[in-house]
């Protein structure tokens, strides 16, 4: 377990690329498929298997963040920057694990079979209920809007070290230490 | 890397930077952030109100009518009703769905009329219809919802809502503007043929001797991955009895409920369910265009109605029909109407969740 100071290890820096590709593209396709009167179907298929795909890559990306310190912020980096950058990483952790359990609960609700792809169903987590299932699935759109909102200021942020602050924060994510032994 | 830093800057790698602007950065970050929430909201459908997406749809459904929170927005007046369905060889050859395979599967349904009143005259609604959940022991699911008539009024979604539409009441008058109405059979000449069906076909006495299409194309395929297009029809095993104009006026409120009710205390009301297969250049996804009366027929299977309740606490009232949840061995086609309808009833389904959730609904 090498520890590195300066870089996220190899596991946090393709689960994060990867999770940064699948995640913005999860936020397009749902938006998409609830107002799309001709994408729904193909984009719905995709909407489910993806978020549990989502899921599943939170739980080892969680896994290795428990196991891994991060490396730490610029000390010159001002305080509420870094209680902001602290905060939206919450964030983020929260509605990738939130996400897919909030749909896979609000389809259990609403009495829908969990597709995954033809032929392989989740098993419900909750009893079909109306109330269950209105809370949820405003749930759903809700948290949906606060994770885009969450992912833009991330991305923002992290262009701001790069370009502005240019202070090697997006370097930790972006690429290897040159010395370090991953 | 190093490289690439001293032939660019063409200065010593070691040299101190020149002081980048940062405005510039920052105004390209706005940039990146700016053309994300763009497109983000415009997906959405909060840009552009005049787009026709899911919601505008439903809201021009919502705007033919009266409101009727906690309601379907479409075939708002319905019972809930269940018994099974027993599949045949022939329909087992086609699909490889387990419910052509499996003994009895259990149905769960809904008889309901046309039009998004839930406390109209049963008799007066010139549509009717039936929608089901066949739940089989694999665990997978096919949900439809059929209707009596037997095509499409409209080829396209945007015809479907330009037609939607012009079904809204005038203000002046309470009804919707013949005028317009009479624009879109001008436009369609399906929507002229929907007219004629409507006008001439005899109306049935009663919800059991009624057929009930499908109407939308969907694809069949075999355990072989042989696959063919079809759409399937519900025809009653009870003889088709017509029901004129002085009986539909005289009809209680409740008319076609009542009526099942009295059936059902007789015996089980059953549908032999038939799929009609599309022959080459039929027009697959255009369920305003019916296939000629010549294709191949084949029999998929026996529906058996047992039991009718009220939609009010009823087991169906929860469940949304949509016409795309289905088991593998049948998929939708690429009919515009079908993933539209797949798109509105799940808004549908939403609103009136809430409402019901709420509180908002009126008694029903």
């Amino acid at each position: 377990m090498s520890r590195d100071a300066g870089h996220f290890n190899l596991t946090a820096r393709v689960l994060h690329w990867l999770m940064a590709v699948l995640i913005l593209t999860m936020l397009f396709v749902g938006v998409t498929m609830v107002a799309s009167l001709h994408w729904r179907p193909m984009l719905v298929d995709l909407h489910r298997p993806l978020g549990i795909a989502i899921l599943l890559l939170a739980l080892v990306r969680l896994f290795n963040r428990l196991r891994h310190r991060p490396p730490p912020l610029p000390a010159d980096l001002p305080a509420w920057q870094a209680a902001a950058a602290h905060a939206s990483h919450w964030v983020l952790y929260g509605l990738m694990l939130a996400m897919p359990l909030v749909g896979w609960a609000m389809l259990s609700a609403g009495g829908y079979p969990i597709q995954m792809w033809k032929g392989v169903l989740l098993p419900p987590i909750l009893p079909h209920d109306v109330a269950l299932y209105a809370a949820l699935r405003s749930a759903h759109s809700l948290l949906a809007y606060v994770l885009f909102a969450t992912v833009v200021l991330h991305l923002s942020a992290a262009l701001f070290h790069l370009w502005v602050r240019r202070d090697g924060v997006f370097q930790a994510m972006a690429k290897g230490s040159p010395s370090a032994s991953e | 890397m190093s490289l690439f830093r001293y032939t660019r800057a063409g200065r010593e790698p070691d040299a101190p930077r020149p002081p980048h602007s940062p405005l510039l950065w920052i105004a390209l970050i706005a940039l990146i952030a700016g053309v994300l929430v763009l497109a983000f909201a415009w997906l959405a459908g909060w840009l552009g109100r005049d787009r026709a997406t899911v919601q505008t749809f439903t809201d021009t459904i919502e705007a033919t009518g009266a409101n009727h929170p906690g309601f379907r927005r479409a075939h708002s007046k319905g019972a809930c009703v269940s018994g099974s369905f027993q599949g045949t060889p022939q329909g087992a050859a086609l699909s490889a769905a387990r419910v052509f395979r499996q003994q009895q599967v259990p149905v769960l349904g809904r008889l309901s009329i046309g039009g998004g009143d839930p406390h109209g005259a049963d008799a007066n609604a010139r549509v009717r219809s039936m929608a089901l959940q066949l739940v089989s022991d694999d665990g997978q699911e096919w949900r439809t919802a059929m209707n009596s008539f037997p095509f499409f009024a409209v080829p396209t979604t945007e015809a479907f809502l330009e037609q939607t539409r012009a079904g809204i009441p005038d203000p002046a008058t309470g009804k919707p503007d013949p005028a317009k109405m009479a624009a879109i059979a001008a436009k369609y000449p399906s929507a002229k043929a929907f007219g004629e069906w409507a006008k001439t076909a005899p109306w049935s006495t009663s919800w059991a001797n009624t057929t009930y299409n499908g109407v939308n194309s969907f694809r069949f395929t075999n355990a072989d991955g042989h696959t063919e297009v079809v759409r399937w029809s519900m025809r009653p095993l009870a003889p088709f009895e017509a029901m004129d104009a002085e009986q539909r006026k005289q009809a209680s409120l409740d008319y076609l409920s009542d009526e099942f009710q009295q059936r059902l205390a007789k015996g089980p009301v059953q549908w032999e369910m038939w799929a009609t297969i599309a022959a080459a250049g039929d027009a697959v996804n255009d369920p305003s265009i019916p296939w000629p009366e010549d294709r191949r027929q084949v029999k998929l299977g026996t529906l058996t109605l047992t039991a009718l309740q009220p939609q009010a606490g009823g087991a169906c009232n929860n469940l949304n029909f949509d016409p795309l949840i289905l088991p593998s061995g049948i998929a939708g086609s690429d009919d515009p109407i079908l993933a539209a309808r797949s798109a509105v009833y799940s808004e549908s389904f939403n609103r009136r969740e809430r409402e019901l959730a709420s509180g908002k609904e009126k008694a029903q």
